[in-house]
């Protein structure tokens, strides 16, 4: 019996709001004009309250309210969409019927050049699903039965996953405990896919459910899909836990090594490149050598009297066990002595990639050879004495 | 057993809630709803609403009989033993209130007077065909996690509603805010686990009550019966004892349903207002009910 005095008495109340409105004014008026009549004894002059219903007292703006989009103005969006599409194909001089969202966005960029450096900011026209948020329809029929039969717990897709996933889990161990009965159960030992594949994250599976989770629900569900797939499941089981992994792309894997060159003599090469701080260095290293580093003509002994430097420059062909077998010129500019070393080093172990297998090349990454050290000098602070020196603190 | 000396309040109370709720809700049904996971057994869709004097007719036909739906061939004191129902807990659990409904105490153990229990029973699975009959909406509700998937399940094929998971404060008590401004709230409960998980009365019992729904609920002999309207003491906390209860549950409201259908169908048929609406020749499996229910039980 809630729902109908919600509504009526929403009606009732606007109306006496209103009512009381008009009242209140003219009490105000009234009060007043009597006031003035006192004060300046002519009770004929009535002032006229000068009132202004301004919404200055709730926030109404359009920013803050929840814009809730009906399933009609979604739709005319979407024929808006369409037919806009081919039109600009037309103008494009382009074939409407193989006009995909790549040629719509070039169009776009041809058509309002724009100079602002906030990408969001530019003319965009993509299809209405991605640009209006997901909502919820109305969740009964006319009859007021709600149509999901979890409705009344609040959050229905969630749950009925949940469910889902459960009685997937209830009737892939009845299997097992049928088997069992037979004699025909085998222990067969789960292989899965280690690296490669992930868990969706919780405002993934938020957005695929349309509701709102919380942190235990998320756990809860990712528990229940561990236990489904650490059982044996069959091709429906395996494609229903299948819909709740990514992808992820393989770090090592998106490193590109440059095949080996060779030059006059036969002798195989390799060149690489590195930076540190402010230096630059370029390193070719030769495939057959005994060892022998020269740096911009110099050898290594003479340009690095630090032992310090010298072991930065071994460290790539220690690391591979290749410590006399290769031959390295290099040329550096910039920095001071630590970082030419560094960019060296650097340049060395990227041109080593082409003369070793990829399990070594994934050992190196891992080491961190084949990573370009980030820092750099920070900046001086105006009202500081350095980067993070303060100046001498004095009490008075 | 005298039935009369022992329900306490019954007998009176239980029709005028249900009457009420079903007179407010619309007695038409219109069809054509999109429905994705939706309830199997689902009410007459796609069929023109009945002249206003027909589906009066209609919904007046079962309240004339004291057991239009004959409820009582379903279960017997026996098959209630076999599925343990009788079993209590522990003397020491105990609450006051279930001592009218327990018949002793075997080794510590409280057994419950299943002849009580089949009388209630009895009403409650009549109550709750009678509110499926005028299409209200009936809400499973229980903690137990154990019996979680079960209830959801029966809630499912019978073409209802379920609520096993964690129980939000203000669902019943302020469900515009958490549900839809214009939502219909269940016109009946059904507790199969009166306690959570922490062994105190359901919120679902209290809010209920407040929102002026009426309530079945299975008490076992450690929970409070007072605030339910039709209570049912048996056990709750065996397996076959749950599973009984829901398939006597999912039975009543489907052949409620079945019955509803085949009235409105019948008149459609007659047009006019026929010569004796509850048809003996009425096709369907729950005519013999509908003879049974119509001559013979005219119980004081």
């Amino acid at each position: 019996m809630a729902a109908p005095c919600v509504s009526c008495g929403a009606a009732a109340s606007y109306r006496l709001f209103l009512a009381g409105r008009v009242s209140f004014a003219r009490e105000q008026g009234l009060w007043k004009a009597a006031a003035a009549g006192l004060q300046t004894g002519t009770s004929c002059q009535i002032l006229r309250l000068k009132h202004s219903p301004a919404v200055t007292t709730k926030k109404n703006v359009a920013a803050l309210r929840r814009e809730s989009y009906t399933v009609d103005f979604i739709k005319k969006q979407i024929e808006e969409f369409n037919i806009g599409k081919r039109h600009l194909a037309n103008m494009m001089g382009e074939d409407p019927e193989t006009f995909t969202q790549e040629d719509i966005d070039r169009a776009i960029t041809y058509l309002f050049p724009s100079g602002l450096f906030e990408k969001r900011a530019r003319p965009i026209m993509k299809h209405p699903e991605e640009i209006f948020p997901k909502q919820r329809a109305i969740q009964w029929g006319e009859d007021g039965r709600p149509f999901h039969f979890l409705f009344y717990t609040g959050k229905q897709s969630y749950y009925s996953l949940m469910h889902e996933a459960y009685g997937k889990v209830l009737h892939v161990e009845e299997r097992q405990d049928q088997l069992r009965a037979k004699g025909l159960f085998s222990e067969k030992p789960k292989t899965k896919d280690p690296i490669g594949s992930r868990w969706l994250i919780k405002e993934e599976l938020e957005e695929m459910l349309v509701e709102k989770l919380s942190d235990q629900d998320y756990a809860q569900f990712i528990r229940l899909l561990e236990r489904l797939s650490a059982l044996p499941c069959d091709a429906a089981e395996e494609e229903f836990v299948g819909r709740f992994r990514r992808t992820v792309t393989v770090q090592s894997k998106k490193h590109l090594i440059e095949p080996l060159q060779y030059d006059e003599q036969g002798m195989a090469f390799s060149t690489g490149q590195g930076k540190r701080k402010t230096a630059n260095a370029e390193a070719v290293v030769y495939g057959h050598g005994s060892g022998k580093i020269e740096i911009n003509g110099v050898d290594y002994l003479l340009y690095f009297p630090v032992t310090q430097d010298r072991e930065q420059l071994m460290f790539p062909f220690h690391f591979l066990d290749r410590l006399g077998k290769h031959d390295v010129t290099c040329t550096v500019s910039g920095g001071g002595r630590s970082s030419q070393a560094g960019a060296i080093r650097l340049a060395v172990a990227r041109a080593l990639c082409s003369f070793i297998t990829e399990d070594e090349v994934e050992w190196m990454r891992q080491a961190g050879l084949l990573t370009t050290d980030p820092r750099v000098r920070e900046r001086k602070k105006p009202g500081q004495e350095g980067a993070r020196r303060k100046f001498t603190w004095k009490k008075r | 057993m005298a039935p009369g000396a022992v329900l306490p309040r019954l007998l009176g109370a239980g029709e005028g809630p249900g009457v009420a709720r079903a007179a407010g809700a619309p007695p038409g049904r219109g069809g054509g709803r999109g429905r994705a996971l939706s309830p199997r057994d689902a009410g007459p869709a796609c069929s023109p609403p009945l002249r206003p004097d027909l589906s009066a007719r209609i919904l007046s036909e079962p309240l004339k009989h004291a057991d239009f739906f004959n409820v009582k061939e379903l279960f017997s004191v026996r098959s209630l033993f076999n599925a343990r129902v009788h079993l209590g807990h522990k003397a020491g659990c105990r609450h006051r209130f279930m001592e009218p409904y327990i018949f002793g105490s075997r080794l510590g153990q409280d057994i419950i007077d299943l002849e009580q229990t089949a009388t209630h029973l009895q009403l409650a699975l009549n109550f709750t065909a009678h509110v499926a009959f005028r299409g209200g909406i009936i809400l499973f509700v229980s903690r137990a996690r154990q019996f979680s998937h079960l209830i959801e399940s029966t809630a499912w094929s019978c073409g209802e509603y379920a609520h096993t998971r964690y129980f939000k404060g203000g669902l019943l008590t302020n469900a515009p805010l958490l549900l839809g401004p214009r939502v219909r709230l269940p016109d009946l409960v059904i507790f199969l686990h009166t306690l959570n998980n922490v062994f105190e009365p359901h919120v679902a019992v209290r809010d209920a009550a407040k929102m002026n729904i009426p309530t079945v609920g299975i008490v076992d002999t450690n929970c409070n019966p007072c605030l339910i309207t039709y209570p049912v003491p048996g056990n709750d906390d065996s397996p076959p004892a749950v599973q009984l209860f829901c398939q006597l549950f999912h039975t009543v409201v489907t052949r409620a349903k079945e019955k509803r259908r085949q009235l409105e169908a019948l008149h459609r048929l007659q047009g006019a207002p026929g010569p004796h609406p509850a048809d003996p020749t009425a096709p369907g499996a729950p005519s013999p009910g509908a003879q049974a229910g119509l001559g013979v039980d005219h119980s004081p």
